[in-house]
């Protein structure tokens, strides 16, 4: 939608304080522990769509027209006001749910345990990167949103609701991020500042990538991991910094990330 | 044209703060000269703005100029304000040239995007440097004029006024500055870069210049800050950090040079405010009043002054 947007963060944290502490209900009432997943997706999913909702009719439709700078800044007061939000509803305090994690077991990869629950996250994360990638391409409702990004005026003028397209690709964006911080919630202890930590990774792997490219975010997400584990274990002073380094590198060489297609220069 | 008065109303505010300024309270004192020191990067995002650029990466300078004026001291024993705020500009002011070779070909999302991954790398870099304090960052030796080292009851005010006269001295700089042809240049860039070029105006160059110029502020403002708190740690660099900067130059407007230390004096009071009404939900606040601003008052807070002239004329 040409939005980098900054509130992506909050509704990861959004969903992870969601799912942590509606799961964290249901297991203490003893109720089956196998459909915590469930409650997890269904938390993070329940509690997202009407900020997301919200957000999108109330505050970002009158400001479309405006410069996309503008939008991000937008985002950015809405990153705020959330974060607040999100310590008024949830208050300060950790909440760790570790159920579901320890739950799936681990098995054995030469010699070393590794927890099942983070393959299965991994196959999770493929299964939504393939979907997206077949609902933009794949489906008559993608291929109209790919149009009405590379040109709402003339999409509207040829009868699509362009509003309606909008809404549910921020919906849609919002709601995966909040289950992306759904399913994160019990690797981690789920405190404030997640969304903080969250946004400023992802929009390096998004410019790595190259801005509103599937196959790039994939990629920019798997170097970015990989080249972060590595740095926690051969050099951990540099952790924070070599993801920005390979930002910088990344751009420095190819101006638009990795992914980019070509964009035409306006007259 | 009509006359301009932006200088005379320069040295006026000047010569009001120095002859007044004593009667302040001291936390007002402390107030304002943040407000100085963060008016100072403004300042330099307002030439960046006029060109259509958003750096979402000040913050850099502005922790490069505060370590710069840490380092003096830590490591030289020096505690000089003016000599702090010379070598945290110059200092910030190279790195920036370097940078720009870099950064000069990118516009809109990219170049505030590759700032703020400058600004992080900076970040990361302090919070794992033991030498530097990690986290904690380190003090700063308590300010001193020229070799005189003001009482207690007066180091406020002398780094006030200090922080006062840079401001002033800068305001004016880049008051003539954006009446140059380079100067004139921004607007175009922001409308139509490729016609800039037609015109036989090297767009990279310019925007260039404007980066070394907004670095060297932002380096002036950093190590004016860490005089005036007299601590700094590496949250300096943080991207929350730039993100308030433009939040204050959202809510001043580009219109004019004294816009931004009108800004950083209105966000100042805004924060406290929030601060004091709501400890616990002043980032919603702020959230709050920068929406409305966007909303409402899209050229920020200096407008108002263009629609009272009109309705007064």
């Amino acid at each position: 939608m040409k939005i980098v947007n900054v509130t992506h963060g909050s509704f990861y944290a959004i969903g992870a304080y969601a799912a942590a502490s509606l799961t964290g209900a249901w297991l203490s009432r003893g109720y089956p522990p196998m459909l915590s997943y469930a409650v997890m997706v269904a938390a993070a999913i329940l509690v997202a769509a009407p900020f997301a909702l919200f957000i999108e009719r109330v505050v970002l439709r009158p400001l479309y027209a405006r410069d996309e700078v503008v939008i991000l800044l937008v985002t950015y007061a809405l990153f705020l006001v959330l974060e607040d939000t999100i310590k008024l509803i949830w208050g300060v305090n950790p909440y760790y749910i570790a159920q579901p994690y320890a739950l799936l077991g681990s098995f054995q990869v030469a010699g070393m345990a590794y927890p099942t629950y983070n393959l299965v996250l991994v196959a999770v994360a493929l299964l939504f990167g393939g979907g997206l990638a077949w609902l933009l391409h794949g489906t008559r409702a993608g291929k109209l949103l790919l149009a009405v990004i590379h040109d709402p005026e003339v999409s509207r003028a040829m009868g699509v609701n362009v509003g309606r397209y909008y809404m549910a690709t921020f919906a849609l964006g919002s709601l995966i991020a909040a289950l992306a911080g759904a399913f994160t919630a019990p690797t981690v202890s789920v405190v404030p500042g997640l969304g903080v930590d969250v946004i400023v990774l992802s929009f390096a792997v998004v410019v790595i990538g190259g801005l509103g490219s599937l196959p790039g975010a994939a990629i920019g997400a798997a170097m970015v991991g990989v080249v972060r584990s590595l740095s926690v274990h051969y050099m951990p002073q540099v952790e924070l910094f070599v993801i920005y380094f390979i930002m910088a590198v990344v751009l420095a060489v190819r101006p638009r990330g990795l992914f980019s297609l070509a964009e035409p220069r306006k007259i | 044209m009509k006359h301009d008065r932006t200088t005379t109303i320069i040295i006026a505010a000047f010569v009001l703060l120095v002859v007044l300024g004593k009667l302040l309270p001291q936390w007002a004192m402390f107030i304002m000269t943040v407000a100085f020191a963060r008016g100072l990067v403004v300042l330099g995002l307002l030439l960046l703005l006029r060109a259509g650029l958003v750096s979402f990466g000040q913050a850099l300078f502005y922790c490069i100029g505060a370590y710069a004026a840490g380092g003096l001291g830590r490591f030289f024993g020096i505690s000089d304000i003016f000599l702090e705020m010379l070598v945290g500009g110059a200092l910030a002011g190279v790195t920036a040239f370097v940078l720009g070779f870099l950064l000069a070909r990118y516009r809109g999302i990219f170049f505030g995007l590759l700032s703020l991954a400058l600004s992080m790398i900076l970040y990361g870099l302090l919070v794992k440097t033991e030498a530097l304090g990690s986290t904690d960052g380190f003090n700063i030796l308590p300010s001193t004029l020229f070799g005189w080292r003001p009482d207690a009851e007066w180091v406020r005010y002398a780094v006030l006024v200090s922080a006062a006269a840079v401001a002033a001295f800068a305001a004016m700089l880049v008051h003539r500055y954006l009446q140059t042809p380079l100067g004139r240049l921004a607007p175009a860039i922001k409308d139509n870069e490729i016609r800039v070029e037609y015109m036989g105006a090297s767009a990279r160059r310019a925007v260039h210049v404007k980066y070394v110029i907004a670095a060297t502020l932002a380096g002036i403002g950093g190590a004016l800050a860490a005089t005036a708190v007299g601590h700094i740690d590496p949250e300096m660099a943080y991207w929350t950090t730039s993100g308030e900067f433009i939040f204050i130059a959202i809510l001043a407007g580009t219109g004019n040079v004294v816009a931004p230390f009108v800004g950083a004096a209105l966000y100042g009071a805004i924060h406290t405010m929030a601060y004091d009404l709501s400890p616990n939900t002043w980032q919603m606040s702020l959230g709050i009043a920068l929406l409305a601003l966007i909303v409402f008052l899209p050229e920020g807070v200096w407008s108002l002054t263009g629609k009272f002239r009109a309705r007064h004329s």
